[in-house]
């Protein structure tokens, strides 16, 4: 069996995180990492592989040559390979170009199980695996807390707005999970010296045959055209409880037809 | 402009998201359109036209029953394609924002999502949307045609214009893929109240409750206001409240329509965690709390005396 | 009343045991801290294994590693830092040019000031403390720089790794047991549950930075206490993006510290240019001080609101923070030996800091090389590494060479001003100015626990945080990027039932509000705490309770201090 986990690398989470007003894009110059939410993904891979036995993980990723760090994190806790298409032409793709190149990139592999995680903590998107699973035209199930892999299949247990579904489809599928879904491991430190000669690939948008103008900015179909401070709160409404504070409260809340 | 809007429903009624997205569409001009897709529905485009569409596409069919992305990207690529729209909305949720997507990379069209508003500025669509935690707000757009566009949920309120809208039912093709997901089992309940992410209103307790039991006093405020009860970190490490309660740095970012803090000081790891929330009102007995540096109405007061009160006071206008 | 009068509930020989792992990872020479000791250590040993390929065969897969607590290198490193770069240079000498390395910029020029609540007085800089040629420097920057090259090497660094106890058997260091990761509050594993492995190796270097946790273990199980007990100074760091850049290394004394011998306040504060559009600045204070009250993060808040201070940063944000322990016993402090069977001390850890010059990077590096060299000789055939004295040849290189030299001249300087600041400058001068004969022999040292306290209400006198030129310290500690778990189970041993006043002093001292007074019972209060703030700087050892290392891979996410 074969898994591939789509993960990304992006800033770290932290107080200096910022967009870069030049280019209106994250300042992706400082520290990063594995997408904290992409760990889930790849711990729920690594269980299937110890619940099936014969299969093998493989790390796909789109990101600049720094995103084999944190790919060799997820290497330590298990994943057999990793695969990066690192290319300048790719820098700034937005959905549909992120997609694009995945789907690209996956085909060949043609795995029987594509494995996202929950969201990408620098952009908030939640959408890419439903972009991709169109391109691959493979059934899709998102937000998966519980996820088992039988006979062919994967049975899926996952939480809307209204409780939980559970959902089947046949394997080849695309599977999204949510942090609900597991705790992810440690990399043991067995793990972590042993990923350095586990096979990480780089590949060019060329590699794969993707012309450059379906990446990168070109390939793009948003802008993002400019940042602005969050409005200002505005003025603080201050008062002292001298025993009317609920009244005012219910006023103040009825003016802003809150209740 | 010519305008889709996706309208979902569950339990027989359209969701207030896609009809709230519907009444914007309607602001902006053009012709504007819903489409409701499942099975057994024709009855729910009658809806659409009271909140202001002019005319509403059905796709009625067993295939579409269980709410799933797949099969409903094949119906609106397909009427995108047929009526030439240039523009698709969609209200947030866990269905639209995964046929959204689908329907981007269907189409290669651009998908802007989390937005919170969207305008017309020099003849340019343009989208609102926070990010980076809600610290910075961003001007979005679309190259080509279709845009597709997910708003936040609760972004705009549904307006009654109890109109009637021209019903067309389409013919739905489906694409051998979309159909190969099966729902097995779907929920169907209404949970207790709203989760915290989800909820409009959201009362949160920290230390300066006191005690842990606190904690049911708030629980009332919060019932009284139709929201959930969140807590800080300080109070959860202490056991007075569960870990899936907790807001800030190390535990959930909401941003609801009203925050009630009660006794919580403010510390910037809370503060990160709600501080996108369109009003916040802090009750706290010190007047330094930094809290009261960011809030809308600051209350300095003991909120034992006060909420109590206040909810008596929310209920009884309630009914 | 005195903090250590209420020790820790901790013994150092529960940091001590036998190699028991079924499995354990077996590597050539284990490294404890990717700081600059270690790196040096660990890329000279790389560079001398090119040249003897035989022994880097005998040594197995990973000739080399070193781990460290810290999410990746850099992360618990903060520093000045004004660096003399003669040591890099001669660790990569042919092979690097400083022009590589990550500095800031050249030391221009440079000032001191004696500061009073409002003014700046100039005064002449005390020879011991010129900086001409040196180079400013982030240390975390530095320390990710020489992870690079020591990787580049062939070196595997092990990050999130903590060292938890120093492996020992018939009387020599086998290696080191890491720290489990993945307990609850409460010690109890949880799903993610991954035991500590022992790691062994033919020698191990520890090069743990300020109040090594396996070093204090080590010293302690080998008779190494030196003459004099070490002691502290902490030191609270920010950096800023400012609107002007800064045209001088300065360097403050005086306010708003207190000069009278009864408050031991000794330190200062710097102010570097860090490139162009920042300024790293920091408070320094000995933790030998008596008042309970007294806060090194406020008072750096109140030092920035110096006139002097304010015209800096004016127009600037914020962009850094952190806090760690700088060793101050110099000479007489230091360890009687620096290696024990398999074993050798470097850096901080053991004590290498020129308090009155603020130099100790270079000291680490250089002895970092050192203790390589020695290493490699040991591990010659002919010779046993972990036989006794195997390693002597390290001790006597660094007591030698410039690194003793220096520690040697200034051996006294700092304890001289526990007689206040103007008895304690004076003698510091007639120290530089005999080369260290003044005073005669050795002036006695004391832990910084057993300072009577004091109290002042300095604390009336913080500045509130206003949210943009001061600030809280939650604010701060959010600053760091902390990353502790919030259930992650509680690594500061501390008496918590003690005087109001003890639990008030450790709430004060701590600058990341780890330690809260609460309820009073008894004529007790119980002290909170609260772990998951601690950036682990390592106050607390000094002053009465004592560290030990956090889950691998948790605490700050320095970048720029």
């Amino acid at each position: 069996m074969k898994i591939a986990v789509c993960v990304k690398h992006v800033p770290e989470a932290g107080a200096a995180r910022r967009i870069d007003p030049q280019t209106l894009r994250l300042d992706r110059s400082g520290e990063a990492g594995l997408n904290p939410f992409d760990a889930n993904a790849v711990e729920e891979a690594l269980r299937i592989k110890e619940q099936v036995g014969d299969c093998e993980v493989l790390l796909v990723s789109m990101g600049p040559e720094r995103a084999l760090e944190g790919m060799r994190k997820a290497l330590a806790m298990g994943a057999d390979r990793s695969l990066l298409v690192c290319d300048e032409a790719a820098a700034g793709s937005d959905l549909v170009a992120t997609s694009y190149v995945l789907a690209a990139a996956l085909a060949p592999e043609e795995p029987d199980l594509v494995l996202f995680g929950q969201q990408a903590n620098d952009s908030d998107g939640a959408v890419l695996w439903a972009a991709v699973a169109d391109r691959l035209r493979r059934p899709l199930v998102s937000q998966a807390a519980e996820l088992r892999v039988a006979a062919g299949k994967v049975e899926v247990k996952r939480q809307t707005e209204f409780g939980y579904d559970r959902i089947e489809a046949p394997l080849p599928a695309v599977v999204a999970v949510s942090d609900a879904i597991n705790e992810p491991r440690y990399p043991s430190l067995k793990g972590i010296m042993g990923a350095k000669s586990k096979p990480q690939a780089t590949v060019s948008l060329s590699d794969l045959s993707i012309d450059p103008a379906r990446a990168g900015e070109e390939g793009s179909r948003t802008i993002v055209r400019a940042l602005a401070p969050p409005p200002p709160r505005g003025q603080t409404v201050r008062i002292e409880d001298d025993g009317s504070a609920p009244e005012r409260i219910v006023a103040f809340l009825a003016e802003r037809k809150l209740i | 402009m010519k305008t889709l809007v996706f309208l979902e429903h569950h339990g027989g009624e359209l969701l207030r998201s896609g009809l709230g997205v519907l009444a914007k569409a309607v602001s902006l001009g053009g012709e504007v359109a819903g489409v409701v897709a499942g099975s057994g529905v024709e009855g729910l485009a009658a809806q659409a036209g009271e909140y202001g569409a002019a005319r509403v596409y059905v796709a009625d069919d067993p295939a579409l029953a269980t709410p799933l992305p797949q099969p409903r990207v094949d119906v609106l690529a397909a009427l995108v394609r047929r009526h030439g729209f240039d523009t698709v909305f969609f209200g947030q949720s866990v269905l639209a924002a995964d046929l959204a997507a689908g329907l981007a990379a269907r189409l290669d069209a651009g998908l802007n999502w989390d937005l919170t508003d969207v305008v017309v500025e020099g003849g340019e669509l343009v989208g609102k949307r926070p990010a980076l935690a809600d610290s910075v707000l961003v001007d979005v757009a679309w190259k080509g045609e279709p845009r597709l566009a997910l708003f936040r949920t609760g972004a705009f309120d549904p307006v009654p214009v109890g109109g009637a809208a021209e019903v067309e039912r389409v013919a739905v093709e489906l694409e051998d893929f979309s159909t190969r997901a099966v729902m097995l089992e779907q929920a169907h309940e209404e949970q207790a109240g709203p989760s915290i992410e989800d909820a409009d209103v959201v009362v949160a307790g920290g230390r300066g409750l006191g005690k842990p039991e606190g904690f049911a006093m708030l629980e009332e405020l919060a019932k009284a206001l139709g929201g959930a009860v969140a807590a800080t970190r300080a109070v959860v490490d202490a056991g007075w409240y569960p870990y899936s309660a907790q807001v800030g740095q190390t535990g959930k970012t909401v941003a609801p329509k009203l925050y009630v803090a009660c006794g919580i000081s403010g510390a910037i790891q809370h503060k990160v965690g709600m501080q996108a929330s369109g009003t916040i009102v802090a009750i706290n007995k010190d007047p330094n709390a930094p809290i009261f540096e960011f809030c809308d109405l600051g209350v300095v007061g003991d909120v034992n005396a006060i909420v109590p009160k206040l909810t008596e006071l929310v209920r009884a206008r309630k009914s | 009343m005195r903090p250590a009068d209420y020790p820790p509930p901790f013994d150092p020989n529960e940091v001590v045991t036998a190699p028991s792992d079924a499995e354990p990872i077996e590597v050539g020479v284990l490294v404890v801290g990717a700081g600059p000791a270690g790196l040096a250590c660990a890329i000279r040993l790389a560079q001398l294994l090119e040249t003897a390929p035989a022994l880097a065969e005998r040594l197995g897969d990973v000739p080399v590693a070193v781990i460290d607590k810290g999410s990746k290198p850099g992360a618990h490193l903060l520093s000045g830092a004004v660096v003399d770069p003669s040591s890099l240079r001669r660790l990569f000498a042919g092979r690097r040019r400083v022009a590589d390395m990550p500095f800031a910029g050249r030391v221009e020029r440079e000032a001191v000031y004696y500061l009073t609540p409002r003014r700046a007085l100039r005064i002449p800089t005390p020879p011991t403390m010129r900086n001409h040629g040196n180079l400013v420097a982030s240390v975390s920057q530095l320390g990710r720089w020489l992870a690079a090259q020591a990787e580049e090497a062939g070196v595997t660094i092990l990050p999130e790794t903590s060292g938890e106890k120093l492996l020992v058997a018939d009387g020599r260091v086998r290696g080191v047991r890491t720290g489990d990761r993945g307990r609850g509050r409460d010690g109890q594993p949880l799903a993610t549950f991954d035991p500590g492995v022992d790691l062994l190796a033919r020698a191990t270097v520890l090069a743990e930075g300020t109040q090594g946790h396996l070093t204090g273990a080590a010293i302690a199980r080998f008779g190494l206490e030196g003459e004099n007990p070490q002691v502290w100074a902490l030191g609270v760091k920010e950096v800023w993006r400012v609107e002007r850049p800064l045209d001088r290394v300065m360097h403050t004394m005086g306010w708003p510290l207190r000069g009278a011998a009864r408050y031991r306040e000794f330190g200062g504060s710097f102010v570097y240019p860090f490139g162009k559009d920042m300024v790293s600045l920091g408070m320094v204070v000995g933790l030998d001080h008596t008042d309970a009250e007294l806060s090194v993060h406020d008072l750096l808040q109140e030092l920035k609101t110096h006139p002097l201070l304010r015209r800096i940063l004016r127009g600037g944000e914020r962009v850094a923070w952190g806090a760690k322990t700088i060793p101050e016993g110099g000479w007489y402090a230091l360890p009687r030996r620096l290696h024990a069977p398999g074993l050798v001390l470097c850096g901080d850890a053991a004590g290498l800091v020129n308090v009155p010059a603020l130099k100790g990077i270079h000291y680490a590096v250089e002895s970092g090389r050192l203790a390589a060299e020695a290493i490699f000789a040991a591990l010659q055939p002919g010779e046993v590494v972990g036989r006794p004295g195997a390693l002597a040849p390290y001790d006597e290189a660094v007591r030698r060479g410039f690194v003793g030299r220096d520690l040697y001249r200034v051996r006294n300087m700092r304890q001289v001003f526990s007689h206040g600041l103007l008895v304690g400058a004076a003698l510091a001068g007639a120290a530089t100015a005999t080369r260290g004969a003044v005073p005669r022999g050795r002036v006695a040292g004391e832990r910084d626990a057993e300072q009577e306290l004091i109290r002042t209400g300095r604390a009336r006198r913080y500045p509130a945080p206003d949210g943009r030129l001061t600030f809280d310290k939650l604010s701060s500690v959010y600053l760091s990027g902390n990353r502790t778990r919030d259930d992650a189970p509680n690594h500061i041993r501390v008496e918590t039932r003690v005087p109001r006043e003890l639990a008030e002093l450790w709430a004060h001292m701590c600058p990341a509000q780890v330690y809260e007074v609460g309820p009073e019972d008894a004529g007790k209060v119980e002290l909170l705490v609260t772990p998951s703030n601690c950036v682990q700087c390592g106050a607390i050892t000094a002053k009465g309770g004592r560290l030990t290392p956090a889950e691998g891979g948790s605490g700050p996410e320095y970048t720029l201090t």
